[in-house]
């Protein structure tokens, strides 16, 4: 007997579920890999949702028939297999890192993809065989499913606030299996039913160890844990990422990045933190005796000290404290301390607070736990110096790992506002890695030039000062010229500790090659060249793109050109490769995945389909397939085009403006929790009001005329509306950013079930497979977005999803 | 550019005299040979930036003679001979053969030297340095892989190796000071006591980079007046600009 109403609440779980278990999937690959090949790994899964379109297609009639049947076991699958999947997943021991030394990794990551499809089929069959089955509800199925969607979104970052990533994911599997459930909580069908429930209290209680994670063993963490004596003496979990406190009492940290090779003083006993399992940073032991402190003025970042009488100070990204005290250490007035990561500062400040001695109760210090730039554009207060922590690992930055990283930190536009936040006479001081060719000390300093260029100022070099260590440069920027003074103090400090000058005004170039010496002076003379006329043509001719980051293209950790890299792969015998820069490679490799995998899972299926309605062409299957398929090729190409737009579309815009309110909101969490809630719940909304309109097709014209002038109002006109809003509490910022997105996501959420509604009452047949086609190009999408705004920024993005919106319109897949 | 022709025919002809020898008696000989073939090629095809036009003679003999499929777990050994870095277990690798001939070279080695070695790792760098110089002093911080080493060391018969579990920070103060130090565990920083313990005139190299490939190759170096400085050495011949030469 097949369900007369379609079960409505159970797509709602069921979508809920698969979208926590996306979203948790992501965090638990960033923590046993690295988060450029967990995006590859769940973009190629959701394509599961592909998939299960051609197989519901292909399918439908014994699908329809045993619907409430199917549903509830392919539910109940998706439940079995998310977990088992994972689990799996984490054992085949792929190894990233020698991805190109070892071709059975290869093999080994198909494995993976192909293990982690299994539960994205499962649980799209469900979905798409309910849009299958109802076609004429389908304005209030996708409603249930983008309101799941919504709520499985923001659950899973709830879920990480409470638990660790690997018992939330057991959250998100138990709630698949409830969807299951409820989908055959009818009479007769009880037995199954309570089958499911009661798996899903089973792997709610499965001991910890049968979920423990399996990190890469050349993570950081892994690898500190087996040196003899270590251990960890606290973890914290949060959607910003685990934090892991590691003591070391046998064999000390002594973490001091750079430091000076005329340093004689070792670094106090320290606690190492890492993030994800990577990115060590430390937290000193304090104990009121500076003297302890004092490798602090050893690094490079210690030289704006040495230029300033007892400065105000901020430190963005103070994290474990080493540059507060740093700060103390060497005469600060003041010290404004900024940090994202409020579980940071309490491990600093309440766990081991008698070990770091309270950094920030000092006398002096100020806390804010807020985003840095978002900080400093919200604030009046000007200091006298700005200290920006290098708050990423070398390793990462090694490894070209951040390459797809957007960062507001380092674009032209926040060099800007930390500039106009500056005291007369105060400096800008960012310390970066030192790697070879140079790549990040180079486009600072070009980004420098370009934020100074914009103020203004004619002569940049007279503005900038760059020193360099074998591991970290520091770069000072000042509004106003640097004076002989301050030069003579630079060059004492310096000589002092064998650091070299990459630029200051006035320089003899032999001072550029004489502690940290290179075959050539190559960091003085980009800095030169980046001064020069000649600017243009030498960032042309870099092997590395190293031109400045803006917020509209915030890639500052992009340094890869495809020019370079067959000259790269051919150094591969001589120890080269790591001259490759992974993470737009990786970003490419997993675009063309989807689109190959995408191509072939969309087609064949129709394909087949057509083949075998054109062989059988049964008049008892109804009148859609003889008018349709007698002639496919317009009709289907039609259904193809509206939906692939759409599909594109949606996403481009969702991501575009996730990174636009990045910026507003300060705060990656907040950002991207409210953004994709308010979308999708207005969506929602929006398919459901999309059942009162007489005319689909002139529904859909005026949703796209919408969307095409709100997305483009919007991205002209939000930088400059939100300047003077930065202020704002966080809660009126909120909720102006809910206001503007709202009518956008319900003008949004019509075309797709206005399009998919039309196709139910004239071709129901194609319903699964425009479903599919729908479900593709949102992967795509996700890919293509970042690609796109790393080459030509957001704005492009946006107005290229405009104009998919409005081919959308011209292809409405109906008459009216 | 002088390149130097000479040296892979040297070379040729050395192997060849030593193929005599017991010392090649073993089943991956001639893979050896070709791997070091191809190392030489590689070096006299670039100039590499350690200011010399190839590997020493010394230094390429020593590899020849080391059987590196000994010193890695058994499901590496197929790979022992390829010109990649291999894993080691414990999360530690062994770099490439490559990088280890360039290491080697760069130390200068000579056979009335003392070196240090901080991670001895699987113990190959330690046994390649053991046939170029009198003494090698050697610390791995990871337990069972400075036991695992020690052991193979000692029954590959390396006299000259010396081994001791633990923190290398401190270096090995009673053996020092070193003419030459090889920091092959990453460091945030060179430390202040291992800068201490290198001789005037002494050199230390580090590598610096992520795991299975070094970025730059981090050369100390004490002049006999004991002043300090220091080279980053890429590993290959790379010069950042499209159309730029070196000179």
């Amino acid at each position: 007997m097949a369900a007369q109403r379609p079960p409505y609440a159970a797509i709602f779980l069921l979508s809920a579920a698969v979208l926590s278990y996306e979203v948790l999937l992501m965090r638990l690959f960033s923590l046993i890999q690295w988060h450029h090949f967990a995006y590859m790994m769940i973009s190629v899964a959701l394509l599961g949702y592909g998939a299960a379109g051609g197989l519901v297609t292909l399918a439908q009639t014994p699908l329809k028939a045993h619907f409430d049947d199917a549903f509830a076991i392919a539910a109940g699958l998706f439940g079995v297999t998310a977990l088992l999947a994972f689990l799996s997943a984490q054992r085949v021991g792929f190894n990233a890192l020698e991805i190109l030394w070892d071709p059975s990794q290869l093999a080994r990551l198909g494995l993976i993809y192909g293990l982690l499809l299994v539960p994205f089929l499962c649980a799209a069959t469900a979905l798409c065989l309910s849009f299958t089955r109802f076609p004429d509800r389908i304005p209030r199925l996708y409603a249930a499913d983008i309101l799941g969607a919504a709520a499985g979104g923001l659950g899973a970052i709830g879920l990480l606030l409470l638990l660790s990533p690997a018992i939330a994911l057991r959250g998100s599997v138990a709630l698949g299996l409830m969807a299951g459930a409820l989908a055959v909580w009818t009479p007769g069908r009880r037995a199954i039913a309570s089958t499911l429930g009661l798996i899903a209290i089973g792997i709610l209680a499965l001991p910890p160890a049968w979920t423990a994670l399996h990190p890469s063993p050349y993570k950081e963490l892994s690898q500190t844990l087996h040196i003899t004596g270590t251990r960890v003496l606290a973890e914290i979990s949060s959607p910003l990422g685990v934090v892991t406190a590691v003591d070391s009492p046998q064999v000390p940290f002594r973490h001091a990045p750079g430091l000076s090779l005329l340093a004689t003083a070792e670094p106090p006993p320290q606690i190492a933190l890492f993030t994800d399992g990577d990115g060590l940073t430390a937290i000193n032991r304090f104990d009121g005796d500076w003297a302890d402190q004092g490798y602090l003025d050893f690094l490079t970042s210690a030289l704006p000290y040495h230029l300033l009488q007892e400065p105000a100070v901020l430190v963005l990204g103070a994290g474990g404290g080493t540059d507060l005290l740093q700060a103390l250490a060497l005469g600060a007035r003041t010290v404004d301390a900024v940090e994202l990561n409020p579980q940071v500062v309490a491990l600093v400040q309440e766990t081991f607070g008698d070990f770091s001695g309270h950094p920030y109760n000092l006398p002096g210090v100020r806390l804010h736990l807020a985003e840095a730039r978002g900080f400093v554009e919200g604030h009046a207060q000007r200091y006298d110096l700005i200290q920006v922590a290098l708050l990423d690992a070398f390793s990462a930055a090694a490894a070209g790992l951040h390459g797809l990283a957007e960062t507001y930190l380092y674009t032209v536009e926040a060099l800007g506002t930390y500039l106009d936040h500056l005291t007369p006479g105060g400096l800008l001081a960012i310390t970066r890695w030192v790697n070879l060719p140079p790549r990040d000390p180079l486009k600072l300093f070009a980004t420098a030039v370009a934020a100074l260029e914009a103020r203004g100022v004619r002569e940049p070099g007279a503005h900038l000062v760059m020193i360099r260590g074998w591991k970290t440069a520091t770069l000072l920027v000042k509004p106003t010229p640097f004076t002989p003074a301050e030069l003579a103090a630079v060059k004492a400090f310096r000589e002092a500790r064998a650091f070299d000058l990459i630029w200051q005004p006035g320089m003899n170039q032999a001072e550029a090659n004489r502690f940290n010496r290179l075959d050539r002076p190559w960091f003085y003379e980009g800095a030169a060249a980046l001064l020069s006329a000649d600017r243009q043509d030498f960032l042309d001719r870099y092997k590395f793109r190293i031109d400045p980051a803006r917020d509209d293209r915030p890639y500052f950790f992009h340094f890869f050109r495809w020019e370079s890299l067959t000259e790269i792969l051919g150094l591969k015998a001589r120890g080269g490769l790591s001259l490759l820069e992974w993470g737009y490679p990786v970003l490419i490799a997993t675009l063309a995945q989807a689109l190959v995998f995408g191509a072939l899972l969309t087609l064949l299926p129709l394909w087949l389909f057509l083949r075998r309605r054109a062989v059988a062409r049964s008049p008892r299957d109804g009148r859609e397939d003889q008018q349709s398929i007698s002639s496919p090729a317009p009709g289907a190409g039609r259904v193809l085009t509206y939906f692939t737009a759409l599909g594109l579309a949606f996403m481009l815009v969702e991501i575009a403006f996730i990174q636009k309110f990045i910026l507003f909101l300060s705060h990656p969490v907040y950002a991207v929790s409210l953004v994709l809630t308010t979308f999708l719940l207005c969506a929602g909304l929006g398919s459901r009001l999309s059942d009162r309109f007489q005319s689909r097709g002139r529904a859909v014209r005026l949703a796209a005329l919408a969307i095409g002038g709100l997305t483009l109002t919007y991205i002209l006109t939000l930088p400059a509306l939100f300047q003077p809003l930065m202020g704002l509490a966080i809660s009126t910022k909120m909720t102006l950013a809910a206001a503007l997105i709202a009518p956008l996501g319900l003008a949004m959420g019509m075309p797709f079930p206005l399009g998919l509604a039309s196709l139910g009452a004239c071709r129901p047949a194609l319903v699964p497979w425009a479903w599919a086609v729908n479900g593709f190009a949102s992967v795509v999408a996700a890919v293509l977005a970042t690609v796109l705004a790393i080459h030509w920024g957001f704005t492009a993005v946006v107005i290229l999803a405009a104009l998919l919106y409005l081919l959308a319109a011209g292809t409405f897949p109906g008459d009216r | 550019m002088p390149r130097p022709f000479l040296l892979p025919a040297l070379l040729c002809l050395l192997m060849a005299q030593m193929a005599c020898t017991d010392t090649f008696a073993d089943a991956y000989a001639r893979e050896r040979q070709r791997l070091m073939t191809a190392i030489a090629d590689l070096a006299t095809e670039t100039l590499s930036e350690t200011g010399r036009p190839a590997f020493s003679a010394a230094v390429m003999a020593a590899l020849t003679k080391v059987p590196r499929h000994r010193f890695v777990p058994a499901d590496q050994v197929p790979y022992a001979y390829d010109n990649r870095p291999l894993a080691i277990g414990h999360g530690q690798t062994i770099s490439q053969p490559y990088i280890v001939a360039l290491m080697t070279d760069l130390i200068d080695p000579r056979t009335d030297q003392t070196v240090l070695e901080i991670g001895t790792g699987s113990g190959y760098q330690a046994a390649v340095l053991a046939e170029l110089v009198a003494q090698v002093y050697s610390i791995e911080i990871i337990a069972p892989l400075a036991t695992e080493a020690a052991n193979r060391i000692r029954e590959l018969g390396y006299a000259n190796i010396q081994t001791r579990t633990g923190d290398g920070y401190y270096g090995w103060e009673e053996a020092g000071p070193f003419d030459a130090i090889l920091v092959t565990a990453a460091a945030s920083h060179v430390p202040p006591p291992l800068i201490r313990q290198l001789k005037p005139g002494g050199r230390m190299v580090i590598p610096v980079g992520a795991h299975f490939m070094a970025q730059y190759l981090l050369l100390v170096e004490k002049d006999e007046d004991g002043q300090v400085s220091t080279r980053q050495i890429l590993p290959v011949s790379f010069v950042p600009l499209t159309g730029g030469g070196k000179d």
